[in-house]
């Protein structure tokens, strides 16, 4: 009930985007027809092709037309790439997506046992350092931490693989089950493929993660902080039970609520810091295919990454609610 | 506590190098018979014919097709491989013979694509009938040859083919060895035409039918491109690489990285500062070729005011910072076309002009002009060249400033280039040029003749010009050809519409141990030669 | 007033790095004002003989690849920066606050129009958008700004109609109308003035952010244009130079833009710390 009445609400945002995105992709530098006419055309041999590509129609005729074939879930095809825009995405997605998940993962891993410790000696040199080094991560243009880390780690020290995509030249990939290496290649049971995959994953992972270590450790060392001044924590130091009893079972239950929230607000960060980590990286990913297309005033693709884009945030929305439902019962009670 | 400490923090340390390893496997050797390439941008179409299809595009093709004929190789003033210009060679055709107004070719009877049919005429009457009907750039390119209608086309048998001239054109022959000139496997092709679509664009756009010496293995767009070799390849010697596979790496910096620390074997495109410090580190090896018939210049649109005075113009012309320019944006890989002694003497082109740095001069002309206080204008450059374009307009607007001209630089996309400059309508743009055919009379034909193509993008209309241009082009006389070739060349530098700065270079990098490189014309990589040792 | 400042100096001296993020800010905002006066060098001189030279007595910071001095280009750049950053967050700030305001006081359709306004905005990837509206408009500072603002508007909105929304029926709300306040009145003088200082924080947080949106749509070739000097662009730049050894082109435009961003950040804590005791983090 929740969902569907969720999903209603979502549907004027993406109808929004849909029309943004539209108008937006037109109003981009850049006449597609010449591109298509090629060298040496005449202006008759462009205004033909214009016309053979539907592009001396209105706008308002141009937009229902692409309302049709979106029902049809055709997003168009790519002028710099020639195919079709649907296979493109649902192609890159998975790569995305894994990047994602795993600077998340990183993320989290850090950031949250970092906001833990911080809450716990709050004003100490500990909280100070906290502070600073993430502050730190989120200060630099994720560009610039992504090829310092190449640089660091591949061509100085030699440790990290090549910063050549998803794996390695002489790697190939494992069969196609979810399109993350990491879990094909355990289904697989390819444990060198997992390696190499995870090998390429680490560096620009990291990237990411370190962009975003700063409103999660934040975020947690608020809500610990919160959570270690309220009253049923007092009675819990009272009654005399263990202090790390304390600290993770109670204390930090409670507190990882509005750290879900801002998983949230992470994830749409990540989305932005996506398309420069993966233009660093060579990764065969969502962003540095609609980088590449807004720079080729390239309609398609653009229109197409951002509308999937739109939806998976708003599933995302969707998810978190339903996570935080299930974890906080006052929620459940008052819904 | 301070054993415990210590004991944790070596743990912790032990813990991460341990994960370190585990993580970051030990890199496996180059195989020796595998060839990996980069490049910034890779092929948006294996059909060399195909609407819009870029550079990477025509390596593709030029290595899973053939072509009736190629270039010879001779050796460049450094000793390395270069195509032969003066010298035709067989490729799919064995021998060849030229007549007056037709030329009659032998196909090889051994020849078969990779699906393993035999290569016959049929198949290069369907390609190059192809060309001709499909339009855009392939029927353009014919068109330079003198070859402009099917019914040139005859196939007499199997593997006899003739072509018959309209008119004795010189470049007929050269024309026959572009990109654009392949045999497609015609049976192949035409099992997936439609209807609507006879030529089977949409299929060769993603498939290959050829019978190059390489077929494609796989083609993952925008990422990598692998190719296998085609062992029944019988158009010339086996190559030794058996497989080549194409990454695409958009940083430049990771780039040379992967080349420095030997994980790529090959790169083109890398920008002129790292090539010009690899060239003096000699871990790699470093060829530059002189790009024939290539020029970087500063065009100025005469129908747009001030530049349609010629007094104007030639004030710009002397207030670019030559050698500044040579210094900081081409880190000397390029030939200074500045700076001659004086008259125009010899037909080879590209050649300096007689413009230097005369700050002076300039001030003066533009007085003369009547715009002592200088004026505001627009440089516009494409930004997917912007490794050297961008210092290039950066230290030209600083030295316009001096004399006056205010300069508002506008950087324009890669792929929006194009559709920019054959407006029309920008008043002063950095632009580059490279002919395929090394003909004056052809470069000045696409880019001053009043026919106006896209690439006179100064819009530059002189009847006195195309006369000149006109003649050369079918000029038998050689004595005749000298003058009107030098006379069209006298004219360009007077009347300077279009300012040439510096011819480029090619550069390649590659490991110490990939020999066989050779320089083609259409400055992309020929697997064909390449060797591991 | 002077409690407060009474009480921000407590804060400060009880926490030495939000100190240090104020004096940085100032430090900051002296260049921006100073500007030109400050620099050495002319920032678009350039002297190819001296191109890619380190760090050395003449040239503090180095040269870039142009034989520009880089320390003259970075002080250069402080005010362009700073005026990037307040000019577009001011933007995001009026406009959002405002508009959020109205949503969360006013509450019918206007806050639901509003909401969903919002909500499309938030939808995108911001910095997609910013790519867009950029790539469409034409890469000057003033689309830049445009873009920057429209992206950053909707933090705004969302905070401040979910304040609105919370005292709306508040006590001090209630007596301003008995005493015959317009509508107008109580948002502009009522309402506003009590969410102004979690609005700081916000706005603190923002102005990094919008430099480092400048900086990244510049790595993708839609910033600042050329020679302009701006931290990001310089950056950019120089991060070609990183692997052929020449690490200064990057490094100090990076690590000034870094400063900023970093002590925009602490600011942002150290003024939450300061206005608002209850939220103290």
């Amino acid at each position: 009930m929740i969902v569907l009445r969720r999903l209603a609400t979502a549907l004027p945002v993406i109808a929004g985007v849909i029309v943004v995105t539209f108008l937006l992709t037109r109003a981009l530098p850049g006449d597609p027809a010449v591109y298509f006419a090629g060298p040496a055309a005449t202006t008759q041999a462009i205004e033909e092709i214009r016309h053979r590509l539907g592009f001396d129609r209105t706008l308002p005729v141009q937009f229902l037309d692409y309302l049709q074939r979106l029902e049809h879930g055709d997003l168009g095809t790519s002028l710099t790439t020639g195919q079709p825009v649907t296979t493109e995405l649902l192609t890159r997605l998975p790569a995305s997506a894994e990047l994602m998940l795993l600077a998340l993962f990183l993320s989290v891993a850090i950031a949250v046992p970092l906001g833990i410790a911080a809450a716990m000696r709050p004003g100490s040199p500990v909280d100070h350092v906290c502070r600073i080094v993430t502050t730190a991560g989120v200060s630099l243009p994720t560009f610039f931490t992504g090829l310092l880390l190449v640089y660091v780690f591949y061509y100085l020290l030699g440790v990290a693989p090549a910063p050549l995509g998803r794996l390695d030249v002489f790697d190939s990939a494992p069969p196609q089950h979810s399109g993350f290496y990491l879990i094909d290649s355990l289904l697989a049971g390819d444990f060198e493929t997992f390696r190499a995959a995870l090998g390429q994953l680490v560096l620009p992972g990291a990237t990411m993660a370190i962009f975003t270590l700063a409103p999660l450790a934040r975020i947690t060392r608020a809500a610990m902080l919160g959570a270690l001044g309220s009253e049923f924590i007092r009675t819990a130091r009272a009654s005399g039970l263990a202090r790390h009893r304390i600290v993770f079972v109670y204390a930090f239950r409670n507190a990882v609520l509005p750290v879900i929230t801002t998983l949230g607000m992470v994830f749409s960060f990540m989305l932005g810091a996506n398309v420069l980590v993966e233009k660093v990286f060579a990764w065969p990913g969502l962003g540095s295919y609609a980088v590449e297309a807004l720079i080729a005033s390239d309609y398609a693709p653009v229109q197409g990454f951002v509308l999937m884009m739109a939806l998976l945030y708003v599933l995302l929305n969707l998810v978190i609610d339903l996570v935080y439902g299930l974890v906080d019962p006052r929620v459940r009670v008052e819904a | 506590m301070r054993r415990r400490d210590f004991l944790k923090r070596t743990a912790a340390a032990a813990g991460t190098a341990a994960t370190a390893g585990y993580v970051f496997p030990a890199r496996a050797q180059s195989h020796k018979d595998t060839l990996l390439t980069l490049s910034e941008g890779g092929p948006n179409n294996l059909d060399v014919m195909g609407v819009g299809t870029n550079r990477p595009g025509y390596e593709a093709s030029w290595n899973t097709y053939d072509r009736l004929v190629t270039y010879g190789v001779k050796k460049d003033a450094d000793g390395n491989d270069h195509y032969d210009s003066a010298k035709i060679a067989p490729e799919l055709a064995e021998s060849w013979d030229l007549g007056d107004m037709s030329v009659t070719f032998k196909l090889r009877k051994d020849a078969k694509f990779h699906d393993g049919t035999p290569v016959t005429t049929k198949d290069v009457k369907w390609s190059f009938d192809r060309a001709m009907t499909i339009g855009g750039a392939p029927t353009f390119q014919f068109a330079a040859g003198s070859m402009q209608k099917p019914e040139q086309f005859v196939t007499v048998d199997d593997y006899t083919f003739r072509i018959d001239f309209l008119r004795k054109d010189k470049l007929t022959m050269p024309d026959l060895t572009v990109p654009s000139a392949v045999v497609i496997n015609s049976e192949l092709a035409k099992k997936h035409a439609t209807d609507k679509d006879p030529w089977a664009m949409d299929w060769l756009k993603n498939n290959e039918a050829g019978g190059g010496a390489f077929r494609v293995e796989k083609w993952t767009p925008g990422q990598e491109l692998i190719y296998q070799r085609f062992d029944e390849w019988k158009s010339g010697p086996v190559p030794k690489i058996q497989r080549v596979i194409w990454r695409i790496v958009p940083s430049a910096g990771n780039r040379r990285a992967l080349i420095e620390r030997g994980d790529a074997d090959i790169s083109v495109d890398l920008p002129p500062k790292d090539v010009a410090e690899m060239a003096n580190d000699k871990k790699l090896t470093v060829v530059g070729s002189l790009i024939e018939s290539a020029l970087i210049y500063l065009s100025m649109n005469v129908k747009i005011p001030p530049f349609d005075n010629v007094k104007v113009r030639q004030a710009v012309a002397y207030a670019i910072p030559y050698q500044k320019i040579m210094d900081a944006a081409m880190f000397g890989r390029g030939k200074p076309m500045f700076g001659s002694p004086g008259e125009v003497t010899t037909t080879e082109w590209p050649q300096p002009t007689p413009y230097v740095t005369d700050l002076a001069k300039a001030k003066q002309l533009l007085a003369e002009a009547g715009l002592p206080g200088g004026f505001e204008t627009t440089l516009s450059f494409d930004l997917g060249y912007a490794v050297t374009q961008e210092p290039l307009c950066v230290l030209v607007q600083e030295s316009l400033a001096q004399i006056g001209i205010k300069v508002t630089l506008n950087k324009v996309p890669g792929a929006n280039w194009r559709a920019e400059f054959s407006k029309k309508t920008l008043p002063l743009l950095a632009n580059v040029f490279g002919a395929w055919l090394d003909f004056p009379e052809y470069f000045f034909y696409w880019n001053y003749h009043g026919q106006n193509s896209l690439f006179n993008d100064m819009s530059y209309q002189n009847p006195a010009m195309d006369k000149l241009i006109d003649a050369a082009r079918f000029e038998t006389d050689p004595k005749k050809y000298d003058e009107e070739v030098e006379g069209f060349i006298t004219i360009a530098f007077t009347d300077v519409p279009r300012i040439p700065v510096f011819q480029p270079w090619l550069d390649v990098a590659m490991q110490k141990n990939v020999t066989g490189y050779r320089y083609w014309f259409h400055r992309q990589l020929d697997y064909r030669q390449l060797a591991k040792t | 007033m002077t409690a407060t400042l009474r009480h921000a100096r407590y804060v400060l001296s009880e926490n030495p790095v939000t100190a240090f993020a104020f004096a940085l800010f100032f430090l900051l905002a002296l260049c921006a004002a100073l500007g030109p006066a400050l620099a050495p060098f002319d920032p678009l001189a350039s002297d190819t003989a001296e191109a890619l030279t380190g760090p050395s007595a003449a040239h503090w910071f180095g040269t870039d690849q142009l034989g520009r001095d880089i320390l003259s280009r970075i002080v250069v750049a402080t005010r362009l920066d700073l005026g990037i950053a307040v000019t577009s967050v001011a933007l995001a700030f009026g406009i959002g606050t405002l508009v959020g305001l109205a949503a969360g006081y006013c509450g019918g359709w206007i806050d639901r129009i509003v909401g969903r306004a919002v909500d499309t905005i938030m939808a995108f990837p911001l910095f997609v958008l910013a790519m867009g509206i950029v790539a469409a408009l034409g890469n000057n500072v003033a689309n830049i700004v445009y873009a920057t603002a429209i992206i950053n508007l909707p933090i705004y909105a969302r905070l401040s109609r979910s304040e609105a929304n919370v005292r709306r029926n508040a006590g001090f709300v209630e007596a301003a109308r008995l005493c015959g306040n317009g509508e107008a009145r109580i948002v502009l003088a009522q309402l506003l003035p009590n969410i102004m200082p979690l609005m700081m924080v916000q706005v603190s947080l923002t102005l990094g952010y919008a430099i480092l949106n400048a900086a990244g749509l510049s790595f993708i070739g839609l910033g600042v244009r050329p020679p302009t000097a701006e931290w990001g662009i310089m950056v950019a730049e120089g991060a070609s130079f990183i692997v052929s050894g020449e690490w200064w082109v990057a490094f100090f435009p990076g690590i000034v833009l870094m400063a900023a961003v970093f002590c925009f950040n602490l600011m942002g804590d150290g003024l939450r710390d300061i206005v608002d005791p209850q939220r103290r983090t």
